[in-house]
């Protein structure tokens, strides 16, 4: 599996930079490291969902909530920084992140304790999480004349020649790594949904497991929430619609099986950046928006249709084998 | 491949009534390592029930499956009516007027009765499309028929086990059947439904239907069947009529073979009790299971499949919560509520499903070796791939796993291997107890002994083995003791010494008691 991944992800490092380069080749400039850092800070909240988002589908679990739960952090916080800007931001992140969290739990909650499917509860959260963005705002916008400078200001300010978003994006691929290879949980994220059965004979309890995952997802996505409203420095309704659909998107094209249990945080990362590349490309290439969309659900297709197939042969050996000893 | 087996000797032909319907002659069927089924012979009469008794593994299914066209016969012919012919597929099989009722019913919980039993075959009215009225009068004449007061609109998951099986003979009978196969079809049922059972099999005699009945119940067999067709190991042991053998010989003829010979138990010192396990109750699946495991000793669970020997086995792993019941491990009172808690009171089980419940197949050897022991290869709450490689590298050296590397994963390994990853994940944890449920099903001989060798080998290093297993020779081969169960309780403890195949038939189906 180790080797097949590697492949995939070399597969997928080779597919951007073709993209880069084609891009390049038409119109110079695309490549420069200063447009192609640029290209990443822009990425940086899709790379936080999809490491989130990629924990919950390596339990056999989806959250379709975390763009609704980054719209109503987000939202939330505005509001507060909009209301009493004397609050430090450090504190407002911290809320950000604990709002997420909480939200996350309650998703993890009902998948655990009621054992509804997961799809289910997100599709219903993701709309409750919407909804309350309402409630929060009343409507209104908060635009970025209401927020205090030091809010707008973070995500902004460049810190050894990078965006701190961009650094922050960096710091949660390392952490990701680190939890997902290098402690129990991870391994138990894995395990989770690779067999969730024999999980259970193992030991692992399946349901704090996937509760654990997607509390982890909600609180990137509060995290994300602060850093999206603070970066466009306007909080709306409608902020971040749809965007779960790139999440999921980024996960599964970078190899995340939506069956569970096979992934890894580099093929998280590359998704979301193919993804990335593609939507600063385009308009550089004067391609219109309608062309981005089918273009990028074109990506996911294809993307699918490969893991398919490299999961499919080791499925056939074993179904002989089972008829074997029928 | 169907050829013509000139040689075969038809089975013994009581003079009794009609030519056959339907008979199979040198019917050979193997799977790569295995022989399911060589040179059987079966014969249905029409308005006559053929009784199929065999052990479990015995290729009653597998004929089934010959029968029903599921499986293609390496070799032999079928006969309808005397002529030869093939059932290439299911539906051929159907056309022919074979139906069968399987043990699990495979019907639609949210479709109405009459939807169920004309599910793909459903009368058609103009344009092709399905003529409601006529499937709902259709289906209430054939629930009539078989006696079954069931609206037909009636939706499927209304209705209990009982109610549901009656669908499904129903269905069975929604086409032109000939020939009926039920397979163990009493085992979910009451008392009294079983005697509606036997009365539908009467009404079906008299209507001139062959009836092939497969079943593990002596009383049932003696009830209700008019021939006999024994299998044993694959093979066609005897068939004749009823009337003419007691329940004795029958269970004779399907055990009969030296048994001593095969599997090899040393001498093991047995000691103290490990792990005690009294009144132990479940609400629908067992009853006060109660005994004793001594260090070094290994316990043998037989009984018939569904007997509830696994569900107790999960119970007393932590899977599901017993209603009722107290253990002791080591002299002390002990609370099992999950298996995180049996693994670090120290009791293991090794899943009779390894597909299902044992290995990880995505994941790496190493990592599914470790899995229940990462508190032990963690540290500071990170994990050690060096500790958690040499732990793997320890236990599967032990169990002489043959695999490229212990990076590999587990998916890629054949069944026997797979089977070792997973004993070498229970043993990694260092356990007081580990309970094996069919250790060898469905691996081939070599491996059989390996595994029993294995078996052997823990059990003389001190640690207690209970055994699940419905293969006798392995029961009484391994066991020091040997538990018996049948419908969720003890119905027998035998020692070692001088226990014999029929001591555990009789305790295992309930002969020789008065019911």
């Amino acid at each position: 599996m180790t080797r097949l991944l590697k492949s995939r992800e070399l597969v997928l490092s080779g597919a951007i930079l073709a993209l880069i380069l084609l891009v390049e080749s038409r119109f110079r400039g695309f490549a420069a490291p200063g447009n192609l850092a640029a290209v990443f800070n822009d990425t940086s909240v899709l790379i936080i969902l999809a490491l989130g988002q990629m924990a919950v589908i390596l339990t056999k679990c989806i959250d379709l909530s975390v763009a609704a739960n980054l719209a109503l952090t987000g939202m939330v916080v505005a509001t507060l920084n909009a209301a009493m800007p004397g609050l430090p931001v450090g504190l407002l992140i911290l809320l950000a992140i604990g709002l997420g969290l909480v939200l996350g739990a309650f998703n993890g909650l009902l998948v655990w304790l009621l054992d509804i499917p997961p799809i289910v509860v997100t599709l219903g959260t993701l709309t409750i999480y919407r909804g309350l963005v309402f409630v929060v705002s009343g409507g209104e916008w908060i635009n970025s004349f209401e927020m205090s400078a030091s809010f707008t200001a973070l995500p902004r300010a460049t810190l050894l020649g990078l965006p701190v978003l961009s650094w922050v994006a960096i710091a949660v691929i390392a952490l990701a790594w680190l939890l997902i290879r290098l402690t129990p949980l991870g391994r138990a994220f894995y395990a989770t949904g690779g067999n969730p059965h024999a999980a259970v004979y193992t030991g692992i309890d399946v349901g704090r497991t996937r509760f654990m995952a997607f509390v982890l997802s909600g609180g990137l996505a509060g995290l994300c929430g602060y850093l999206w409203v603070s970066r466009y420095a306007v909080a709306y309704t409608d902020v971040a619609l749809g965007f779960e659909l790139d999440v999921v998107a980024a996960c599964v094209i970078g190899g995340i099986s939506i069956a569970g249990g096979v992934g890894s945080v580099g093929g998280a990362v590359l998704g979301a950046l193919f993804l990335g590349v593609i939507k600063n490309a385009l308009p550089v290439a004067g391609i219109s928006p309608f062309w981005q969309l089918a273009i990028s659900g074109a990506a996911i297709i294809i993307a699918v249709a490969f893991n398919a197939r490299a999961e499919r042969r080791p499925g056939r050996v074993i179904l002989k084998r089972k008829e074997a000893t029928a | 491949m169907l050829h013509q087996a000139p040689d075969t000797v038809p089975p013994p032909e009581p003079a009794t009534g009609a030519a056959p319907v339907l008979e199979l002659r040198g019917i050979t069927k193997t799977f790569p390592g295995v022989r399911a089924l060589g040179d059987v012979a079966l014969a249905l009469h029409p308005g006559q029930v053929t009784a199929l008794i065999g052990e479990n593994g015995a290729g009653k299914s597998t004929l089934v499956k010959v029968l029903t066209g599921i499986y293609q016969p390496d070799a032999g012919e079928i006969r309808l009516d005397g002529a030869p012919t093939r059932f290439p597929t299911a539906l051929s099989a159907t056309r022919a007027g074979v139906t069968a009722i399987h043990q699990e019913t495979v019907l639609f919980d949210e479709l109405t009765v009459a939807e169920n039993v004309f599910l793909g075959h459903a009368p058609r009215g103009r344009f092709g499309l399905i003529d409601w009225p006529r499937t709902r009068r259709d289906a209430a004449a054939i629930l009539e028929r078989i006696g079954a007061r069931l609206d037909p609109d009636t939706p499927l998951r209304d209705l209990g086990i009982a109610s549901k099986h009656l669908v499904a003979i129903a269905r069975a009978l929604s086409v032109e059947a000939r020939v009926v196969v039920m397979d163990e079809p009493t085992a979910a049922l009451s008392r009294a439904e079983i005697e509606e059972l036997y009365e539908l099999v009467d009404r079906l005699k008299a209507e001139g239907k062959a009836i092939l009945f497969i079943s593990h119940k002596f009383d049932e067999i003696f009830r209700i069947a008019d021939r006999y067709t024994v299998f044993r190991d694959g093979e066609m042991v005897d068939a004749g009529l009823i009337a003419d053998v007691t329940e004795a010989q029958l269970v004779e003829k399907m055990v009969g073979r030296a048994v001593n010979t095969i599997f090899p138990k040393r001498e093991a010192r047995i000691g103290d009790p490990v792990l005690t396990v009294s009144g132990y109750c479940h609400p629908t699946e067992f009853e006060d299971i109660r005994f004793t495991l001594r260090r070094g000793e290994i316990l043998g669970f037989y009984g018939l499949v569904g007997a509830g020997r696994s569900e107790f086995m999960q119970a007393l792993f932590g899977v599901t919560k017993p209603s009722k019941g107290a253990i002791r491990i080591d002299d002390e009172v002990a609370v099992i509520r999950s298996p995180a808690e049996a693994v670090a009171k120290g009791i293991v089980y090794v899943p009779e499903d390894r597909g299902k419940q044992g290995a990880i197949t995505a994941l790496p050897i190493f990592q599914n070796v470790t899995l229940p022991s990462l508190s032990r290869t963690s540290r500071r709450g990170f994990l050690r791939l060096a500790e958690e490689f040499a732990l793997a590298r320890q236990y599967t050296e032990r169990l002489d796993l043959r695999a490229a590397s212990l990076d590999q994963p587990v998916g890629n390994l054949s069944g026997g291997n797979q089977q070792k990853v997973v004993i070498a994940k229970w043993l990694a944890t260092a356990p007081k107890v580990i309970i094996l449920d069919e250790p060898t099903k469905g691996i081939d001989v070599g491996s059989k002994a390996a595994v029993h060798e294995f078996m052997s080998e823990l059990a003389s290093q001190g640690l207690s083995v209970i055994m699940v297993s419905s293969e006798i020779p392995e029961i009484l081969g391994m066991s020091d003791r040997v538990i018996v169960m049948r419908e969720g309780r003890i119905a027998a403890e035998f020692e070692r010494e001088g226990l014999t195949p029929e001591d555990l038939v009789r305790a295992a189906a309930g002969y020789g008691e008065t019911a």
